[in-house]
């Protein structure tokens, strides 16, 4: 599969909250259900409604690699991801601590870090999600498909129409 | 093996937590949920007891597929004694509650005792606790649940709790969790209360197995297919239930002015698209919402879109508080529906038995049983908005003669208003029933007649009748997984075959709620919906356990037997209007005034609903008077029971 540029791009607006891609993130990785071990987590703030899936952004400049002190975190540029090397990771948790989105993980069963790897390509998240507020698409792509949803708002604020997509 | 969950005993009085496995061979009979808490009540309960005493156990539960990698398997599950009917009390509701207690490390509690203080039960990785709730004691239901997430300091705690309603013991207040989640019916909110309980509180990184994971992952993809692809939970997840609302008032299948008109007029206000419109006002576009792993997403945001409570979030409105505070009221506007949506929620009460009961004291207002002396002042007239608001206050409070006699439901409360009220009263064993009019289906009206609960349209109501499907498409259906050659009619207006439609439904929900997970997910609003052929394979996958389907239809007929072998213990009989399988003269006395041709005009003639119910005795394997035969105790394994086997 082709997943050089690909990038998980979510759209919170889109998140009903039901956390399917919470069990089936730790299903397809750890065999087990249980969202303590999901490395994608929807964070809510229920009595506005709102809730935000949070998940590894995957950074060109990650602050976890560069803060690893074992060189156990290395960008994969195939498949476009950070990934973590178990054989030379210590459990520091520096990475856990240094990251700004949450999305490093630590296993307290297991005693490891964990992150999303995108599922080799096949981001099971982006399977199961129905109104796909989490999506798999070309990085290129994100910043068009963003452009058309805020024109699509001004539209709709200018005119009082919303546009359907065609 | 993948399944090691556990049941704990709780002991408020004492304080002592007794934890216990599941055996299997309890797992053969009674699954799990639902099936299994109806042994567990039957078990631990005494004859008579008081349902606000401390001898009624209540139990509370996740189905045997909750938390697993099965579609929508939110369901909680709450049963005790029921202070509304003095029978059954049951209630099920969706949410995130079940499965974090399952993450916590139960399926199932039996609480017993009271409390000497206000407590709450803090379930956490295994261990339990119980807190002080002095601090939460008065609180409404979404206000109970933040305190304790900060007193525990941790966000992620789901609670099952109750609101003012259930401490001030109205017999008809329920359980939450969330915002609205609500395990409405039968008052296990009053239980809680006379426990002393205000919340059960989880908190849960504890794995749930799966037996089969690559399997089990793949078959939810096919299943949740299967699902979101019947066009019924499109709209749902488009339009919640509301959407139920405009096909069944047109028709005119909806109680208006307590039982007056089966069809309410003057209501575009509160039609499915009005709401929607007001969802998307305050909330955006995307403004449904979904329980744990639920793809259907039925569940609509809102904020209050004028008056005092302008601005304050809810969920919702189901389908139930359109009737509710809509029609039955003869208030059929968006404001009142949706404040009483959140009067209700905040204050933990059930929102179909508050509107359903206000609406009756209103007939009797304007009949002159009651005087707005009795209402101390309070102009109880239909149509009035303000007195429906008001009557949600004063009952959740108990403020006045009328509000404090209603909050100890409608039975008790015909004997304190005397002069023939009862015979006004629309309830099936104590419990209201839907605002849904049921003398145009006789299939309908026999499935509320029969609920183990009391009046009710989540126990067996063949809703697909309604469709007018080919019979034979119906065939195909009620054929499986036990043949069935009688006959079946695709007219909704009959009275053949329905009993068998009842009996076949009854066991399909009573399947659903074993496993923990949603009806929409089952034979109810949609005819392609899985049930007893696809459960096998969701369970194998994820339990490791293998059942037939045929097992599995053994297994509901079983646990719905348990549930009448507890009601007739309590006291239930075939034809009392208190505690029977009846409906009230009104069904055979009224015809409808309103609606479509196939629906104005229309009785429930009695002779033949007798026979009906005859018929379904028999498909159950009762005799006349509703009771089961050796026969069939036998063939279900029911003999000895109760054996305290748990």
């Amino acid at each position: 599969m082709e997943t050089k540029d690909k990038v998980l791009m979510i759209n919170p607006e889109k998140c009903t909250g039901c956390r399917l891609c919470e069990l089936v993130c730790a299903v397809k990785h750890d065999g087990v259900s249980n969202p303590a071990r999901s490395r994608i987590r929807v964070m809510k703030w229920e009595m506005d409604g709102v809730y935000i899936p949070m998940a590894c952004q995957q950074c060109q400049d990650a602050p976890c690699m560069g803060v690893c002190p074992a060189n156990a975190i290395s960008r994969n540029d195939q498949l476009n991801k950070i990934e973590v090397d178990y054989d030379k990771c210590i459990g520091c948790r520096s990475c856990v601590a240094v990251c700004p989105f949450g999305a490093m993980g630590f296993n307290s069963i297991e005693r490891k870090v964990f992150k999303c790897d995108l599922c080799d390509g096949d981001p099971q998240c982006v399977r199961f999600c129905d109104v796909q507020c989490v999506e798999y698409v070309d990085a290129d792509d994100v910043a068009v498909l963003k452009k058309k949803e805020a024109a699509k708002k001004l539209y709709a604020t200018s005119n009082k129409i919303a546009l359907k997509e065609a | 093996m993948a399944l090691d969950r556990k049941i704990a005993y709780i002991d408020l009085a004492t304080g002592e937590i007794e934890v216990k496995p599941i055996p299997l061979d309890v797992r053969r009979k009674f699954l799990g949920g639902r099936g299994l808490d109806a042994y567990l009540l039957l078990n631990h309960s005494k004859k008579g007891c008081d349902p606000l005493g401390p001898d009624n156990p209540l139990i509370v539960s996740g189905g045997i597929l909750t938390a697993t990698c099965a579609s929508a398997t939110a369901r909680t599950h709450v049963m005790a004694k029921s202070p509304l009917t003095g029978l059954l009390g049951s209630c099920n509701m969706g949410g995130f509650f079940a499965p974090e207690m399952a993450w916590a490390g139960f399926h199932h509690l039996v609480i017993k005792g009271k409390a000497e203080k206000p407590s709450y039960i803090f379930i956490h990785n295994g261990e339990i606790e119980i807190r002080d709730a002095k601090d939460v004691w008065g609180k409404t239901t979404t206000d109970t649940q933040w305190a304790i997430r900060d007193e525990l300091n941790d966000q992620e705690v789901k609670s099952l709790v109750i609101g003012p309603a259930g401490e001030n013991l109205v017999a008809f207040a329920n359980v939450m969790t969330g915002v609205k989640n609500a395990g409405g019916r039968t008052g296990m909110g009053a239980v809680m209360g006379s426990k002393n309980l205000k919340a059960i509180a989880c908190r849960g990184t504890m794995d749930i197995k799966i037996a089969h994971p690559v399997e089990a992952l793949e078959y939810n993809k096919r299943f949740i297919d299967q699902i979101t692809s019947a066009k019924v939970n499109k709209t749902q997840g488009t339009l919640g239930t509301p959407f139920i609302w405009g096909a069944t008032n047109s028709w005119g299948g909806v109680r208006t002015r307590n039982f007056q008109y089966n069809q309410c007029e003057y209501a575009d206000d509160i039609e499915p698209e009005a709401i929607d419109e007001i969802c998307e006002d305050t909330m955006g576009p995307y403004h449904m919402s979904g329980c744990f792993g639920c793809q259907v997403h039925c569940r609509a945001q809102y904020r209050i879109p004028s008056g005092p409570l302008k601005g304050k979030y809810d969920e919702g409105p189901e389908y139930t508080s359109q009737g509710a505070f809509g029609s039955e009221t003869d208030t059929p506007r968006a404001e009142t529906v949706l404040v009483g949506n959140h009067l209700v929620d905040q204050y933990g009460m059930d929102n179909l038995e508050t509107g359903s009961l206000i609406s009756w004291a209103m007939e009797l207002y304007e009949l002159g049983i009651l005087t707005s002396k009795d209402t101390d002042g309070l102009d109880l007239k239909f149509g009035n908005d303000e007195a429906v608001l008001e009557m949600i206050e004063r009952i959740c409070f108990r403020k006045g003669k009328v509000a404090d006699a209603l909050a100890n439901g409608g039975i008790p409360a015909s004997k304190t208003f005397g002069n023939d009220s009862f015979n006004y009263l629309i309830q099936v064993k104590g419990m209201s029933n839907l605002h849904s009019d049921e003398r145009a289906t006789p299939a309908l009206a026999l499935n509320i007649a029969t609920s183990s609960r009391g009046s009710d349209h989540l126990r067996s109501r063949p809703a697909i009748d309604l469709y007018h499907l080919p019979e034979k498409v119906l065939r195909k259906i009620y054929s499986s997984p036990i043949p069935y050659d009688g006959p079946l009619s695709s007219e909704h207006t009959e009275y053949i075959g329905k009993p068998w439609q009842v009996f076949w439904q009854e066991n399909c929900y009573m399947g659903v709620d074993c496993l923990g997970i949603c009806k929409y997910h089952t034979t109810f609003l949609g005819a392609t919906l899985p049930n007893f052929e696809d459960w096998p394979k969701v369970l194998y996958y994820n339990t490791g356990l293998e059942f037939t389907p045929e097992e599995l239809w053994d297994i509901s007929e079983r646990c719905n037997m348990v549930e009448r072998l507890f009601n007739l213990r309590e006291g239930l009989t075939r034809d009392d209007l208190e505690k029977g399988d009846m409906i009230n003269h009104r069904y055979f006395d009224e015809p409808t005034r309103r609606g479509a041709p196939d629906v104005v005009g229309t009785t429930i003639d009695r002779e033949k609903f007798s026979k009906m119910i005859d018929e379904f005795y028999e498909h159950k394997g009762l005799d006349k008077k509703g009771k089961p035969t050796t026969k069939t105790l036998k063939r279900l394994g029911l003999v000895n029971e109760p054996s305290h086997m748990l």
